[in-house]
């Protein structure tokens, strides 16, 4: 399968794709190799869905492929379970992060388990789309970042691309899964072009493998989806003050791949989780938990956690404060103890 | 049986109530408005609506045409089905259960609701409904495993079309209903019957679930049983709908009011109901009333919330009682009969007692094995770290 480093390069037919195309291609390929995949949500027939990643698909498909859905997102997952119990593979689509969350007794108490409670006699093949994350300009209710509810119930996948190729990958990975994926998809990166063809054999990475995206030695950049541009402008950033950041993009937060972050954080010795989402009970609480578990011996420094604080998502004409940018992120990695060595 | 004949799609339920057409818009009506543009009538309700009165059978004259072979059946049924209630209660004491909602008194629901499905059809009961389930054909011991407080359902839910009990009230109808638009979708003639209570009425999954059905013409029937109470809380704390079928018409489906304690008249309205549905003609909210002589479960206190003048006015409309009344009345059958019925229904008692008093064979490294398709690396770690405390354990 994938290797640790990023899809080869460049076959010529490559042109300019942004990450919402390349959403779209993959429920157009999924859709178009498999029967049994259906598409379902609010807005997501005629309209194309709010995002438009499902634009043009029930024109192709046709309305009992991809279905607009009565409003009610318990009763769209909960539907998604009985089609799955009878060996369909629906991909749902929730409409914004915070609205998925009347889902949340079906995905708790239903999703995650049935593969577990029937001793694997009734696998929940189900993908559950949820755009999410801020920095778009939206009122309050369409900015959450709700990863650490997720990643917390077990029986779940979570997983969150960053980048056009990965998007696609991680999309089609996560539909021909045979266990239910919560794909977040970072709002602020659909309009993120990148040179990519889904003519050019794709690197479909598997679920649960992290990913180095840029090396360096002197500490470790852990993050994913939103923070990863964040994430490569600081390590650019940090070459004035003499840092080589190494930035590692986890892809999947469950399953974890402990053994590439760990590796990278062994060759480093320091390193800095970064994520938007709060950081009290958050993902950058249980990867840095982790981190230290494993690394202590080679840890130069405490591992340090860089988030939004501990507020309600505030309003667009605020969020620039609550955003972790570039110089967050540099003054935590200032702060990782070099003049102790 | 004699059976109302089937209803063509378009009719709400039984022939009796034809489809009417929708009434005129005002304007038609020459009330001199004109209505908003785009307003139009979009289906009549007054077929949706139940019957004003449980409907029976038992009792009256309609009872004569019964097929004796399914009052027998229906018979047998009730009574092993009341027999494995007291013996699973009874387990409760002995600690071989951890909990069991019992379905006495409601147990004419639940044989109907197994038998009047087809093979090809499926079953989404809740926690009370483990008799619907046995008498489906699950294996009785089997159908008591989470019960027992074990890790799994005990059974395959596609050997014989059974979904898992479900415990989170009114969560497995939009199952029952997703699976049903599945089976619609790939052409094959099948039905789903959802069962619920009174109380799991007031969730939003309900109405959820009841709206899809609906909207998607899903070949599902909703059954529930109005057994009074939610724990402690009774029906007028719960709603103030005049019925609990009447919901059916807000969504666009017909609704059916039956006596619950009638297994004949129970069987016939899901019946019916299954027809309709597999025929194309979309879900049917069926409503059956009838009463939770035992307490919720072993672990409650039925006394503190409710008289007992009212168990004893419903003891005296016993669903096993008003169908031996039938069959004795039609010398259906005799004393003889009535024996080997009761001692069917001991033997399966002796075999629930002999089975559960047996410790179940436990392999806690299991836990680890269906969390995913294949194992992740930290649950890997996990069942080491289990293994290694076992191991330990055992050489202390
Ligand atoms: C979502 C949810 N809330 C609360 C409970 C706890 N609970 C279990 S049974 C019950 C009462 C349900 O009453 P009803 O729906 O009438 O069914 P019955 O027990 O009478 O068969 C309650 C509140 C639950 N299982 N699920
Ligand atoms: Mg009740």
């Amino acid at each position: 399968m994938s290797t640790a480093t990023a899809p080869a390069s460049a076959p010529a037919t490559r042109k300019p794709a942004t990450m919402a195309q390349a959403l779209r291609q993959a429920l157009r390929d999924a859709l178009a190799d498999d029967p049994h995949v259906h598409v379902m949500g609010e807005d997501v027939g005629t309209l194309g869905g709010v995002f438009r990643i499902t634009d043009g698909l029930t024109k192709e498909f046709g309305p009992d492929r991809v279905t607009d859905t009565p409003l009610a997102e318990a009763g769209i997952l909960g539907t998604a379970v009985g089609m799955a119990m009878y060996g369909l593979r629906p991909v749902v689509e929730m409409q914004f992060d915070a609205f998925a969350y009347p889902a949340l007794e079906q995905l708790i108490s239903h999703v995650a388990r049935m593969r577990n409670r029937t001793r694997g006699a009734m696998p929940l093949p189900i993908t559950i789309r949820i755009p999410y994350g801020g920095g778009i300009g939206g009122v309050e209710h369409h900015s959450d970042s709700s990863e650490a509810y997720y990643l917390h119930t077990p029986g779940l996948h979570v997983v969150t691309p960053a980048t056009v190729a990965d998007a696609y990958g991680l999309l089609r990975a996560s539909i021909a899964s045979d266990d239910p994926v919560v794909f977040l998809e970072p709002k602020r990166l659909y309009w993120s072009k990148a040179d990519w063809s889904s003519d050019a054999p794709q690197s479909v990475p598997p679920l649960g493998r992290a990913v180095v995206r840029r090396t360096g030695r002197s500490a470790t950049l852990i993050t994913y989806g939103p923070s990863l541009p964040v994430c490569l402008e600081a390590a650019e950033a940090g070459r004035q003050e003499g840092w080589e950041l190494e930035v590692v993009d986890l892809r999947s937060l469950v399953p974890f791949d402990d053994e590439t972050v760990c590796a990278s954080v062994r060759r480093t010795g320091r390193a800095v989780v970064v994520h938007e989402s709060s950081g009290f009970g958050g993902a950058g609480a249980e990867i840095a938990a982790r981190v230290t578990e494993r690394c202590f011996h080679h840890l130069e420094a405490p591992v340090l956690r860089v988030a939004g604080f501990d507020i309600p998502y505030p309003p667009p004409m605020l969020e620039r404060y609550h955003l972790p940018g570039v110089d967050r992120v540099l003054d935590a990695v200032a702060r990782l103890q070099w003049e102790v060595n | 049986m004699a059976r109302l004949s089937p209803p063509s799609p378009a009719a709400a339920g039984p022939a009796k109530r034809s489809a009417r057409p929708a009434p005129k818009p005002p304007e038609a009506a020459g009330s001199g408005h004109t209505p908003p543009p785009g307003w139009h009538a979009r289906i009549d309700p007054a077929p949706l609506l139940p019957e004003p009165e449980p409907y029976r059978l038992l009792g009256t004259p309609a009872a004569r045409d019964l097929d004796p072979a399914l009052l027998r059946r229906l018979y047998e049924e009730l009574v092993r089905g009341r027999r494995y209630n007291r013996q699973a209660t009874a387990l409760t004491q002995q600690g071989r259960l951890a909990v069991y909602p019992s379905s006495t008194g409601q147990e004419a629901c639940q044989v109907a609701a197994a038998l009047a499905l087809r093979p090809q059809d499926w079953l989404f009961p809740s926690y009370r409904d483990t008799l619907a389930v046995v008498a489906r054909g699950v294996d009785p011991v089997q159908a008591l495993t989470l019960l027992r407080g074990d890790w799994h359902t005990g059974y395959d839910p596609r050997a014989r079309h059974v979904a898992p009990l479900c415990t989170p009230l009114a969560t497995q109808l939009p199952h029952a209903v997703g699976l049903a638009h599945a089976a619609r979708l790939a052409g094959d003639d099948t039905v789903a019957l959802a069962m619920v209570g009174d109380g799991g009425t007031s969730e939003g999954d309900f109405h959820e679930a009841l709206n899809f059905a609906a909207v998607w013409r899903a070949p599902v029937v909703f059954l529930i049983q109005n057994n009074g109470f939610a724990i402690s809380v009774p029906l007028e704390k719960q709603t103030a709908a005049p019925s609990l079928a009447h919901k059916a018409v807000g969504y666009g489906m017909p609704g059916r009011l039956v006596d619950g304690n009638d297994a004949p008249a129970v069987h016939q309205v899901l019946t019916e109901a299954i027809e309709r549905a597999a025929a194309g003609g979309g879900p049917t909210l069926v409503e059956a009333v009838t009463y939770r002589i035992d307490a919720h479960t072993n672990a409650d206190d039925a006394t503190r919330y409710r008289d007992a003048a009212e168990v004893e006015a419903w003891c005296a409309h016993d669903p096993i009682d008003l169908l031996e009344r039938e069959l004795r009345d039609r010398n259906l059958i005799d004393d003889a009969e009535s024996k080997a019925v009761a001692d069917g229904a001991e033997a399966l008692a002796a075999r629930l007692r002999e089975e559960m008093n047996a410790d179940p064979v436990l392999d806690p490294m299991e836990l680890f094995d269906h969390v995913y398709a294949e194992q992740t690396t930290q649950l890997r770690e996990q069942a080491a770290q289990l293994r290694a405390e076992l191991d330990a354990e055992e050489d202390r």
